[in-house]
């Protein structure tokens, strides 16, 4: 409803729609936000919580920049950039978490954050959950920056527009593309965490990447390929990142490769042996491991919407994930990857955690009060989507250790199966068990040799049953930490950038070919 | 700033003209000239949400924020950035930052211009109870949720969401809105399955935790101890909430200008491909409906004809769209459009005149009843060829009666071939908003009855 207040303004709007713009404080003379006042509001609204009953508070004030360029077709198609700065405030309070988010940084509003933070919490009692503790973990004081050698935001923007008008239009120039794309992406993160418990860190996280891919549009259907994956390749890390992709070297290939898919024969339905390239075992891993260990899924905290877990922690230590080759960690230290950092949203040091030992099932993805209920060590996997989101457990950089083999030697000792590429849909249920994954290509393996190309690859199976059948593994110079900047999770949906370190491999007897 | 400042008329006349100045300081920071073009909007949200799991409160949140999202073309170097910095600094660096970006970018020759002066609709889609209610006022539906289950355990949320939006542009057009926007969505469990329940509405106080409880309460017990299903082609009764995630994969794969004119959609404009029983459209002013009389460019949102007895009619456009299809916009602009391209988001499904899903399942010789579809993708557009899973209550329909529950089952299949012609078989005569997969208070649908639907696996597989 327009306001009473102002009955003239409506009037004139449903008229003409017109208005006069009406000078406002001139835009020219501000200085920049002073980054040193962000430990203050952080402070600030803990205090705020505090001085309203909370027993424990924690609050991250933030400054997040992303730049975005995306090309089509030899023209860019958007160039923007989006900036959020606030303070967000968590209070423990009878038991029972309220959080408070604002964007007017002054510690005045920080302090009322706090404040509401602590009346939310209250109100949580009138549905109670069992009562919330925290395992400990080390009081800090401290402060990390991401390692890179060259800033994303210091690269001007026009290299990086002509790059990729250079790349959609070297793909345009192969005949039956319809559609060639290319995007980069820049974020840097600045964060200042403050709790009641004495923890005073700074972080900056500097991320970014991208990609490019060509469609090809035939009578009925479309035909895409993307390169370095879909969706592009992002890492922690400076622009040098970008540069080494050489999206140049390969735009022709993937144009060409989307045109050939066109015209090439149908994934057959079989029960065949698949060879899996790394991104796409990458997120076989995101989907089928990484979200079935998050240890609040297991306990039945995300159940109504992103689905709880088949994992029960009573079997944690004996349960068979897989087959002897499988060997999965969760590092949040390893150099580049996408879900590295200094300190989680908790202040708990980054840190690596095994997750399947030889296959068998021995860790979760936590948080302190995750881990406090499970009897477990706080995994510090615990980030929020921005200063007013709520943290939860988000998967680091959950990966699978190379093997001692080589694609090469893959395809060498497979006598019938299909080699897939590129993930082009995914879908699993809400226990993590059944999936079907769609691939942009695929070639058939006969005798050690990979064959003609297949469109509209697919695979499916169920979580235990499909790593059983993994069989070889490629070793450490396959072994690449793919980023996975859209993982979704919790309500509202909060948006998390992971990793998946992968190689190529094996699995034996797949259902593939699944028709619509 | 307290829980209640938003709410009142006075604190929302003051909020409109807070929003007013930021666009006004905005535009007159970029300065006025020749070749200069920019729209500006500003927008304030109170957000409230508490989810709940294990039957008890376990998130439980609040937010203010503001952000102002600035778009300008100079001489057709076009660029955009956005801030929640809303100080003279934070405007300041906005306007910088998209004046030192467009400086770099080759002129847009597809560049629409900004809207000129133009009507919009007077909608009011707000109610001021909701646009701030207290943390205990969501508490006591998820009580009545929880409450509703006897031996069941609950998860699920309820949240209450107010918006009021300023546009401006440098052609001197204006537009104001604000909406609102609540929802109880929640499952009840048993240690073999879940039954859900959803509620949408503009009005928070016209939710009914208790009734939404029971319905997730009776669908979770009725489906406890389920049995597979053999993969093959079924009879389906669908709920809203899965009608509601086909009209939004047919929105926003299909009728979407962009992908159209990119050869990428299944729209054949005039062609029958729906059953003539199938009835879509867009209309953001229907007295149902949620969210702004104007989209993201500040163009009027008009009834939009979509499909009309299975003949696909029109598309959604922006003024992207529209200029190089030689049409108007039809008002569908969204934020992030000139990549996503126009998406229709007031979508209504037209019903039928089953009194009921019990009539539907009545007609059912051997078919399945599915309360939700799971987690879809699209493996190709141009065909809507989807797969997904079913989920909190799916059952085996037997001479129209449900027999059994069955496990949750993986479908794969074409969202238009299922609707295609001589497949939609009958419609409720109620309709609803539901929970599709995109999220609530996009689709108001009714439950259908279609012909056949392709399961490809369950649970073995």
């Amino acid at each position: 409803m327009v306001p009473d207040a102002t009955p003239d303004r409506r009037a004139q709007q449903t008229v003409t729609g017109r208005r006069q713009v009406r000078q406002g404080t001139p835009v020219g003379c501000a200085t920049t936000t002073r980054r040193g006042r962000l430990f203050d509001y952080a402070e600030a609204a803990v205090q705020g919580a505090l001085d309203a009953g909370a027993t424990y508070a924690d609050a991250r004030a933030l400054l997040s920049r992303e730049e975005a360029v995306f090309a089509r077709d030899g023209l860019i198609e958007s160039l923007r950039t989006d900036e959020h700065a606030g303070v967000g405030v968590r209070a423990l309070m009878g038991g029972a978490w309220g959080f408070f988010a604002t964007n007017d940084l002054t510690e005045a509003s920080a302090r009322s954050a706090g404040q509401q933070a602590a009346t939310i919490a209250r109100a949580s009692a009138m549905v109670p959950f069992p009562d919330v503790s925290l395992t400990d973990v080390p009081v800090v004081q401290d402060s990390y920056e991401t390692p890179h050698d060259e800033d994303p935001f210091a690269v001007a923007i026009s290299e990086k527009a002509d790059l990729l008008v250079g790349v959609t239009t070297a793909m345009r120039e192969v005949d039956g593309i319809a559609v060639a794309r290319a995007t980069q992406r820049s974020w840097s993160t600045e964060k200042w965490f403050v709790s009641s418990q004495g923890h005073r860190i700074s972080q900056r996280l500097v991320e970014c990447g991208g990609g490019m891919d060509a469609t090809a549009v035939g009578d009925n259907e479309t035909q895409r390929r993307s390169y370095p994956q879909a969706f592009g390749q992002y890492a922690t890390g400076g622009y040098e990142i970008i540069r080494d992709f050489d999206l140049p070297a390969h735009a022709p290939r993937i144009a060409e490769e989307a045109v050939a898919l066109l015209s090439a024969e149908e994934c057959p339905t079989a029960e065949s042996d698949l060879v899996l390239e790394s991104s796409q075992l990458a997120l076989q891993i995101h989907e089928s491991v990484g979200h079935a260990i998050e240890l609040d899924r297991i306990l039945g905290w995300e159940a109504a919407f992103a689905g709880t877990s088949f994992l029960d922690l009573a079997k944690l230590g004996s349960l068979r994930y897989g087959s002897e080759l499988m060997n999965i960690t969760a590092d949040a230290t390893l150099p580049r990857a996408l879900g590295t950092f200094g300190y989680d949203d908790e202040g708990t040091p980054a840190q690596q955690v095994d997750i399947v030992r030889d296959g068998t099932w021995v860790g979760v993805l936590s948080g302190r009060d995750s881990a406090h209920i499970a009897g477990l060590p706080p995994g510090g996997m615990v980030r929020a989507d921005g200063y007013n989101r709520l943290p939860m457990v988000r998967m680091t950089n959950v990966g699978i250790m190379p093997g001692d083999s080589s694609l090469d030697e893959i395809i060498s000792e497979t006598r019938d199966g299909v080699y897939m590429s590129t993930n082009r849909s995914w879908s699993i249920d809400d226990k993590r068990l059944n999936f079907q994954f769609g691939c942009e290509i695929a070639w058939e393996v006969k005798n050690g040799r990979r064959g003609r190309m297949l469109r509209n690859p697919t695979y499916t199976g169920i979580t235990p049953v499909f790593w059983s059948k993994l069989d070889m593994l490629a070793g450490p110079d396959e072994w690449v930490a793919w980023g996975t900047p859209n993982c979704g999770k919790g309500q509202p949906m909060q948006v998390a950038h992971t990793g998946h370190p992968a190689t190529p491999a094996r699995f034996r007897n797949v259902r593939v070919g699944v028709r619509g | 700033m307290s829980a209640t400042d938003g709410a009142g008329p006075a604190a929302a006349a003051a909020e409109v003209v807070r929003l007013e100045r930021l666009c006004d300081q905005v535009l007159a920071g970029l300065g006025a000239g020749a070749g200069i073009e920019a729209q500006v909007i500003a927008t304030a949200s109170r957000w409230g949400l508490t989810r709940f799991a294990n039957s008890g409160i376990h998130q439980h949140v609040g937010e203010h924020t503001v952000t102002v999202s600035l778009q300008a073309a100079f001489d057709g170097r076009v660029a955009a950035a956005s801030t929640s910095r809303t100080d003279d600094a934070g405007l300041y660096e906005l306007v910088q930052r998209v004046e030192g970006a467009a400086a770099v970018r080759p002129v847009d020759p597809e560049w629409p211009g900004v809207t000129p002066p133009t009507d919009v609709a007077d909608v009011d889609h707000a109610d001021p109870a909701t646009h701030e209610p207290a943390p205990a006022a969501r508490a006591a539906h998820v009580e009545a949720f929880v409450a509703a289950g006897e031996s069941t355990r609950a998860a699920g949320y309820v949240d209450a969401a107010g918006t009021r939006t300023v546009f401006a542009n440098s052609a001197g057009h204006h537009a104001t809105g604000s909406w609102t926007r609540a929802t109880i969505d929640g499952i009840h469990q048993t240690t073999t399955s879940a039954g859900k329940g959803h509620q949408t509405s503009r009005r928070l106080g016209a939710l009914d935790g208790g009734a939404t409880g029971r319905r997730a309460a009776r669908l979770a017990a009725d489906s406890a101890d389920a049995g597979d299903l053999e993969p093959g082609r079924y009879a389906v009764v669908l709920s809203p909430e899965c009608v509601a995630t086909i009209a939004q994969f047919l929105a926003f794969y299909g009728f979407n200008a962009k992908a159209h004119l990119e050869g990428q959609s299944f729209v054949e404009l005039g062609e029958q491909q729906f059953d003539e029983a199938f009835q879509l459209w867009d209309a953001a002013l229907d007295d149902r409906a949620l969210g702004l009389g104007f989209d993201a460019e500040g163009s009027p949102k008009r009834r939009l004809q979509l499909v009309t007895d299975g003949v696909t009619g029109n598309l959604a456009h922006d003024r992207r769209t529209a200029g190089r299809a030689g049409t108007q916009t039809t008002g569908h602009a969204i934020a992030g459009g000139e990549v996503y391209g126009p998406v229709p988001t007031n979508l209504f499904v037209g019903a039928g005149d089953a009194p009921d899903v019990g009539a539907l399942v009545a007609q059912v010789d051997r078919g399945l009843l599915v309360t939700e579809l799971n987690y879809c993708r699209v493996l190709d557009p141009r065909t809507q060829v989807v797969t997904g899973l079913t989920r909190n209550g799916t059952f085996l329909i037997e001479r129209g009666e449900v027999t059994r529950p069955v496990t949750n089952l993986r479908f794969t299949q074409s969202f238009v071939e299922g609707l295609g012609p001589g497949r939609l078989l009958a419609a409720t005569a109620d309709t609803r908003f539901a929970d599709g997969e995109f999220g609530p208070g996009m689709v108001h649908c009714p439950a259908v009855r279609l012909a056949s639907w392709n399961i490809t696996g369950g649970a073995r597989g």
